[in-house]
């Protein structure tokens, strides 16, 4: 390196610098101010506190209120005006003569609700964690336009679930485009959402399209972060390809396929958006999920009965810590056992 | 010299103008449109403001679901505009103003809206709160085209609901169209023809008894006509719940001989169909007991927090005014409220001929609708009838549920409705 462009490099860092020391300058009367006031394990607490703050006004107050509701009746929409009523609401959705015959529950609504969204969740979490896998496996390796294919993988999910929703409303409809093309081709006309068992296909055929891209772009981050070297090494020692996916692939991808299974277990269980938009929750309430269950005895009646509507929206939350305290415990083995 | 006494002329005339429009009480209209009505409103408001320079009118133009969903918790918290259109009239009549001490001639008011004003006050009030800005009714439109075409007349009056069905049976089978009749997914839809055939809905003690031979009557029919493909599985069956849903598209693109749905949709339909067809509003089919349709509509009212009640007072008093409520109905296609505009007939402003003989029929429906239907109006429970009716026939369309168990679930759930609301 030259003297001058050595002199012109010391003086680019002087200008980067000054403002930098400035600004640590006038950091450290209040870094100080604070260490002393709350000793160095406060220091934690207290950058944590603006997060806090704002996840406590946002969804613990939330949660909160809902709670209190979920313990109140009639139809006035403030608190204060409402009447206690204790356990009622609970009583009410969970008396049931067999809970596996939603027809036996007093609120039969709410336990179809529950069966179609395990129903969901089953079907959709395996379907849209092995799609994702493959299509993340397939866009790993190399081949022509493999970015393109990967953009055409991703676009739905910059779409919104109502126009997902829309979008597989028309083409699925009585007059749609896939009954144009089967009758083009001399096929019977199918009325997709008015069946029972197809319009469930649908939700969750569409459902897997629209979020797919997202969690496979998850896994294909976690594949690429594999070390090249183990797969070169396998490939010496000739090891099939199955064994290589099985021992190195998983193994090591575990991780990514861990915080994907939770995400869309999660969203799974929350499904309400384009499912709404697509079926209604029909043909009957075949494709009703708790979810719209809960926004329609809330909201959609005139007689909103916000009290049912809170009781199983925190019996839904409790699942939901569930299925997060689960894949905490999950994780923490999985920790353990890495550094073990 | 000159300039600058011109400069200090305008200078005045501006810090008057400015001081006037200062000065003025402002009044806002929470609003929402279906069609055209918000132009023709801006319209009227202008001219208001012209007559009445003290009072500025600012129209709040919203989707209808600000006004489903976040008007209640305004009116809740004691907020909210000064004036509203919404459709909710009964349910949250607690919340309107009584105008009677504003009003310049409160009985003429009460003269021209008679009917109607009981569907905007509490139970046992007396209070003048506002006024419909239009009135609907429920009734069958028909693809006249396709009827023409199938050699097949259009049933009359007096026809019954069997008459009607089998007719579009006949036309859809003969032009080769998928849906013979079509039903909005409403429970508000069906009680008009359950009223025909005979449902009371109201107990003699006042509470709801909906279950009985006249709406089993209708509800068989439904569910009848489901079964042998007179109806689309895809509306009553196709969603869950209380969810609305319409045949407007398939009606606009010829496919449906007839569509029982109501006056609201002509101005579209006129718009969405031009030409391509003719279509009109049919007579009121009929059961044993009537031919009626259901009546609704949107009211204009004053809530009671405003700030302004004699100015509020003044605005409502003049869009209520004879020939103002004349032009709202020609210009926006919809049927009057008021019963003056409304006997003396309105001259729609339409070059479409299927508008203006669609809009005669419904008018002539809205003058003979069942007593039992026009009380349905101010019922407090009728929501939750409503809500409760088609949700569980829905289920039985779906094939997920026999009426007899249906029946006995609408009892249930009206009950748990009405107590859960009586608390």
């Amino acid at each position: 390196m030259s003297v001058a462009s050595e002199t012109q490099s010391q003086a680019l860092s002087g200008v980067v610098a000054a403002p930098l020391h400035f600004l640590m300058g006038a950091l450290n009367a209040p870094m100080v101010f604070i260490q002393k006031r709350f000793g160095i394990g406060g220091m934690g607490a207290v950058f944590l506190a603006p997060n806090m703050l704002i996840f406590s006004i946002f969804v613990l107050v939330p949660v909160a209120i809902n709670f209190a509701y979920s313990f109140s009746g009639g139809m006035a929409i403030f608190f204060g005006e409402r009447h206690f009523v204790g356990f009622e609401q609970y009583q009410t959705l969970l008396t049931c003569a067999d809970y596996t015959q939603p027809a036996t529950c007093r609120e039969d609504a709410f336990w179809q609700s529950i069966h179609n969204t395990v129903f969901f969740v089953v079907v959709q979490v395996t379907v849209l964690v092995l799609v994702a896998l493959v299509t993340a496996l397939v866009l790993n390796r190399e081949m022509r336009s493999r970015g393109f294919w990967r953009a055409v993988f991703f676009f739905p999910v910059l779409l919104s679930p109502v126009v997902v929703g829309l979008i597989w409303k028309w083409i699925l409809q009585r007059d749609g485009l896939l009954n144009a093309i089967l009758v083009e081709y001399g096929l019977e006309r199918t009325l997709w959402l008015a069946e029972r068992n197809w319009a469930m296909f649908w939700a969750i055929f569409v459902s897997v399209w629209a979020h797919l891209g997202f969690y496979a772009l998850i896994l294909l981050a976690g594949l690429q972060a594999i070390p090249r070297d183990l797969y070169e090494a396998a490939m010496m020692d000739g090891t099939r390809a199955f064994r290589t996916f099985w021992r190195i692939t998983l193994p090591l991808l575990w991780p990514n396929l861990l915080v994907v299974i939770t995400l869309v277990l999660i969203r799974a269980v929350q499904i309400f958006d384009e499912a709404y938009v697509l079926t209604g929750g029909g043909p009957g309430t075949s494709t009703l999920f708790i979810t719209q269950y809960i926004y329609e005895t809330g909201f959609a009646h005139v007689l909103r009965n916000l009290g049912l509507a809170s009781a199983a929206s925190m019996l839904m939350g409790l699942v939901l810590v569930g299925l997060t305290l689960l894949q905490l415990m999950a994780s923490s083995r999985r920790n353990r056992e890495g550094r073990a | 010299m000159k300039s600058f006494k011109t400069l200090m002329l305008s200078a005045l005339a501006l810090t008057f103008t400015a001081s006037t429009s200062l000065a003025a009480t402002e009044v806002r209209i929470m609003w929402y449109s279906d069609g055209n009505e918000g132009e023709v409103l801006e319209d009227m408001v202008k001219r208001f403001e012209a007559q009445n320079p003290d009072i500025k009118v600012v129209v709040d133009n919203v989707a209808f679901g600000v006004i489903k969903d976040q008007l209640p918790v305004q009116l809740e918290a004691g907020r909210g505009p000064d004036i509203v259109r919404v459709v909710e009239l009964k349910s949250q009549a607690k919340h309107w103003l009584d105008l009677r001490s504003h009003l310049k001639d409160a009985a003429i008011f009460e003269k021209n809206f008679s009917n109607t004003l009981d569907w905007m006050r509490e139970d046992g009030s007396n209070a003048l709160p506002g006024f419909m800005t239009q009135l609907t009714i429920t009734g069958p439109l028909v693809n006249t085209t396709l009827f023409e075409q199938a050699g097949v007349p259009v049933p009359g009056e007096k026809a019954s609901w069997d008459e009607w069905a089998a007719a579009a049976r006949k036309v859809a089978q003969n032009q080769k169209v998928p849906i013979a009749l079509a039903f909005d997914r409403s429970g508000h839809r069906f009680m008009g023809p359950a009223i025909s055939m005979g449902a009371k809905v109201i107990g003699a003690d006042g509470k709801p008894a909906v279950v009985d031979d006249g709406f089993k009557a209708m509800a068989q029919g439904i569910a009848d006509w489901h079964k042998d493909g007179t109806m689309p599985r895809e509306i009553w069956g196709g969603v869950a719940g209380t969810t609305y849903k319409g045949a407007n598209d398939e009606f606009v693109n010829g496919q449906v001989a007839v569509y029982f749905s109501g006056s609201w949709q002509v101005a579209q339909f006129s718009q969405k169909i031009g030409d391509k067809f003719d279509w009109s509003a049919g007579t009121e089919p009929c059961g044993p007991a009537a031919c009626t349709g259901m009546p609704g509509g949107a009211g204009l009212v004053a809530v009671k927090y405003t700030q302004h009640p004699k100015e509020v007072a003044r605005v409502i008093e003049y869009l209520a005014s004879e020939p103002v409520v004349r032009e709202f109905s020609e210009r926006t296609l919809f049927l009057p409220a008021h019963l003056g505009v409304a006997a003396k007939g309105v001259d729609f402003k339409s070059k479409d001929p299927n508008v203006k003989k669609s809009l005669d029929i419904f008018l002539k429906a809205t003058q003979s609708a069942s007593p039992i239907a026009l009380k349905m109006q101010s019922y407090k429970w009728s929501g939750a009838i409503y809500a409760s009716v088609i949700s569980r026939l829905g289920q039985v369309v779906a094939r997920e549920a026999q009426l007899a168990d249906a029946y006995a679930r609408i009892e249930d759930d009206i009950k748990q409705k009405v107590a859960e609301a009586s608390r």
